[in-house]
């Protein structure tokens, strides 16, 4: 028996293929004119009848709903946050991708869909990918007009730069604050259908459940995070755009309250889960300084254009960085890989940080007994281009860097250490953005859709966005128009049970009493995860940590300590149901990882790699999406292929050389 | 580091409130202040006690959830700062440290240190936007935009809608977060056709959910996080006074 079938056998079994059956077939560059012109229309008079329910209010939640409500569709939109304008979009820095070819260098569609499929490293559907660039174009216009900031050169057109290793300048940014201000362009023509009396907002209510009848999404389960009243919502359709998983780690970049919820919960209602494992970690954050540290914050990966990464090459030498001499110094990044030195990709880059913090050789103050840090000196780029050029380029985030750490950056090197970014899988879409629920869609970081196994930067904001403004309003109004839906109230048997589910969860875990607080066991998840399902993965530790996640997950419902009660505005209560959640993703995501027998993009199997240490594929075996679905709470899920097809880009090993 | 802190305890908005002590040791210098109420939290779990209730989100001073006002300054002792990002090597060992919520008659306050601050999405409601519908907009490089101007206007837009403004001002007044948005769309060519309505719309709004006005004494300049200038309300002032010179429209 080969490992393959041996883990089948154990932690999961295989079902029939799946398939995208929406992408129209022809030209690639047809394929969504086509898509759009044989979907259905609805009347304009019946969308007033119609009801939307939209969960998440970031990038691709606040553009949705507004585009729907200037449609005329009722929307009802829900957000955990004080207000929409708080969804962690808003912290993304560098910029946002479009072909616009503003700056003649040679930019197109194609380009932008080539460089998206191969930085995904071939593991994302050329359909999707390639009408994601075709709409990258629009979005600039419609965020111009709605009066985001974008930077401008003295002529006042659009400034560009580039991003991320590929060779053309097509990223719009507004200083580092790209995300917050797209964000509040979307937020705000929100804000305007509200005021229209199209969407109406539910802020502080948390989605709990979804609630499926005659197999179709119907409404979902709310709680009202300030009275803690259990809300039933019915609706013609739901959207789900309530992000990322990243906080599975508990330490990620991600905010405190980013969670899995809204997805697990479908997930559990019979929508697939498409590539869990698939993780994005960045290189270049300031690392963990204690044993209380609560979230990361990443450091724009620019640095690296001019700082050098180095370690000392003794292990446990704790002299100052400045008292260490440069011959007992190790800048493993330009002794591994002299070609692209400190410029490696993302995954080859923190996979070597890690390395040398397992040696001992990590700087900085150590956490659990071992130092997890590497240097990131910029006394060169001082010495070469003098101290204010530096400050010109780089000098608000050494500000960051000092606020944070207290060290000055001009005297110390910076200390960097890799840390959870972004989570490349999601529930599993077709190009209509549907799930396998009919009648739930899912947009922006919460599918799987676009960036296969690996995102390029300032790719994120693209996707939300396409999604929001562009793609789902159509597909949306096709289901719509296709399906006459029955009325239902929130009477109707399988709501009432889905509300009752929810109660019963929140009782539970009010009266478990235990002996441990909702954040330990977070934590604990988090260590597991990042020890064996984090940068470096093997069967082996994978094989332990969905041991040990079982067990953890057991004691959780055991031993949780959460105290006060549903009726209140109760913090530790909204955080139990995430980590309860995040204890029964954690399970999937090693499991997906333990059965991808191969390496790419940002899932790394040690065992699979070439003599250089980079991501060794097997796209004979593994060139699919793995679309998982939930068979019981501890039973073995179920896996469904979707064969990749590259009909227009050749697959080829990624190189840097 | 060992500090005290006396910590704002509110059960709802019709509880009256009161400043109870606490005592936190082992406190790492690297650490955050919402990492300290963190581990106080983790502490009063344990010990059957309600933690105290506070909002945060990004924890990387962008998204605006959180603020609270350490020792009678909002967001506490260093300027251009969100709580989030206070650590606690701006303190010294022994220190005692008052923490209260943003205070103002329409921030209700939620539970402890949360408080309701919807008023700012509806102020943004009566016209905080650009009128364009998806799919409406001609090619972004149809309007260029002097490169000063992208700059003003993105100075404005920074605004993180935290609130600090009100908190600090003895008028209750939001004119900086109502100023910054006037100023941040009309700047902009794209936000000149509804200059006019906007600002009365918005202003009436401001007045509407209970903010005092402005007498330009500039707490608000000195505590915003963000640094948005006083100038912005000048801005609200001139298009108030425009708009009303054309007929109120």
């Amino acid at each position: 028996m080969t490992i393959t079938e041996s883990t089948q056998s154990e932690y999961y079994t295989l079902g029939a293929p799946i398939a995208d059956e929406k992408a129209p077939a022809g030209p690639i560059n047809e394929r969504w004119d086509t898509r759009r012109f044989e979907a259905k229309l609805v009347n304009p008079a019946n969308r007033r009848k119609m009801s939307i329910i939209m969960v998440g209010t970031g990038l691709a939640g606040a553009s949705a709903a507004a585009t729907l409500g200037e449609a005329g569709y009722h929307v009802k939109t829900f957000c955990y946050q004080d207000s929409p304008r708080r969804a962690h979009s808003i912290a993304a820095q560098g910029g946002i991708n479009a072909a616009k070819n503003y700056r003649n260098d040679g930019d197109s569609i194609e380009r932008l869909f080539f460089d998206t499929v191969k930085g995904g490293d071939y593991r994302a559907r050329e359909s999707n990918v390639y009408r994601l660039s075709q709409v990258s174009v629009e979005i600039i216009d419609q965020c111009v007009a709605q009066g985001v900031p974008f930077a401008r050169e003295y002529g006042g057109l659009l400034d560009n730069r580039s991003f991320g290793g590929v060779q053309v300048s097509r990223t719009f940014y507004a200083r580092g604050q790209t995300g917050q201000q797209l964000l509040l362009g979307a937020y705000q023509a929100m804000e305007r259908q509200i005021d229209a009396g199209t969407v109406e907002m539910f802020s502080r209510h948390e989605m709990l459940d979804l609630i499926v009848i005659d197999g179709r999404a119907r409404g979902i389960v709310a709680r009202d995070l300030v009275t803690g009243e259990i809300q039933t919502h019915m609706a013609d359709a739901v959207v789900l755009a309530s992000g990322g998983y990243g906080n599975v780690f508990f330490l990620s970049t991600n905010a405190m309250g980013s969670n899995v919820t809204a997805t697990w919960k479908a997930h559990r209602k019979g929508a697939y889960f498409g590539n869990p494992c698939y993780t994005q970690i960045h290189p270049t954050c300031i690392p963990v300084s204690g044993a209380n540290q609560s979230k990361l914050t990443l450091m724009s990966e620019s640095l690296r254009n001019d700082g050098r990464i180095w370690v000392p090459k003794k292990a446990g030498d704790e002299r100052r960085p400045q008292d260490i001499p440069e011959d007992e110094r190790d800048y493993y990044l330009e002794r591994r890989y002299p070609a692209f030195g400190n410029l490696v990709p993302r995954d080859v880059a923190s996979r070597a940080a890690k390395a040398v913090c397992d040696e001992g050789r990590g700087v900085g103050p150590k956490v659990d007994g071992v130092a997890r840090g590497v240097y990131l000196d910029f006394a060169d780029a001082i010495a070469r281009l003098g101290r204010d050029a530096v400050e010109a380029k780089y000098g608000n985030l050494f500000d960051m860097y000092e606020q944070i750490t207290g060290e000055n950056p001009y005297e110390m090197p910076m200390r960097i250490y890799p840390a959870v970014h972004y989570t490349m899988g999601g529930l599993w879409v077709d190009y209509d953005l549907q799930s396998t629920i009919p009648g739930l869609f899912v947009t922006g970081e919460a599918n799987f859709s676009d960036h296969g196994a690996n995102r390029l930067g300032a790719s994120a904001l693209m996707q939300g966005l396409a999604d929001g403004y562009f793609v789902l309003p159509p597909t949306l109004a096709h289901y719509l128009a296709d399906n006459s839906l029955d009325p239902v109230d929130e009477n109707h048997p399988e709501a009432r049970a889905t509300k009752d589910a929810v109660v019963e969860q929140i009782d539970t875990l009010l009266s478990i009493d235990g002996e441990r607080t909702v954040d330990s066991f977070h934590r604990e998840l988090g260590e597991i995860m990042w020890e064996y399902c984090g940068m470096e993965r093997t069967a082996e530790g994978l094989t332990k940590a969905i041991g040990q996640i079982r067990a953890l997950r057991e004691e959780f419902w055991r031993n949780v300590k959460v105290p006060g009660t549903n009726n209140e505005f109760n913090q530790s209560l909204e955080r139990a149901g995430r980590v309860a959640d995040f204890l029964e993703l954690g399970e999937l995501m090693c499991i997906d990882a333990l059965h991808r027998e191969e390496s790419c993009g940002g899932h790394f199997r040690a065992e699979y790699q070439t003599e250089d240490g980079e991501a060794l594929r097997d796209d004979e075996n593994f060139a699919y999406v793995a679309a998982w679905e939930y068979t019981g709470a501890g039973a073995k899920p179920v896996l469904h292929k979707e064969d990749l097809e590259y009909e227009y880009v050749e697959m080829k090993q990624r190189s840097y050389k | 580091m060992n500090i005290t802190l006396r910590v704002w305890r509110q059960r709802d908005a019709a509880d009256k409130g009161r400043m109870v002590t606490y005592h936190v040791e082992g406190i790492s210098p690297d650490m955050s202040f919402l990492e300290v109420l963190d581990m106080l939290n983790e502490r009063l779990t344990m010990e059957g006690e309600d933690p105290i209730a506070f909002d945060s989100d990004c924890r990387e001073g962008i998204c605006g959830a959180c603020g609270l006002v350490i020792n009678g300054l909002a967001h506490g002792p260093k300027q251009m700062v969100t709580t989030c990002q206070l650590h606690m090597r701006s303190f010294n060992d022994g220190d005692v440290i008052d923490v209260e919520p943003f205070r103002a008659e329409p921030f209700t306050v939620i539970r402890d240190l949360v408080v309701d601050r919807s008023s700012f999405d509806r102020i943004i409601q009566a016209g905080g936007y650009i009128s364009v519908n998806t799919g409406a907009a001609p090619d972004a490089h149809a309007i260029p935009v002097p490169r000063e101007d992208a700059q003003d206007a993105f100075d404005a837009a920074a605004c993180i809608s935290c609130g600090a403004c009100v908190a600090a001002c003895p008028n209750g007044s939001a004119s900086l977060f109502l100023g910054a948005k006037i100023a941040h769309l009309g700047k902009l060519p794209q936000g000149q056709p509804e200059r006019h309505s906007r600002a009365l719309r918005m202003t009436a709004q401001h007045d509407h959910e209970g903010f005092g006005g402005c007498t330009q004494i500039g707490e608000c300049e000195a505590v915003c996080p963000k640094g948005i200038p006083l100038s912005v309300i000048s801005q609200t002032n001139a298009d108030v006074l425009g708009a009303l010179a054309h007929g109120g429209k």
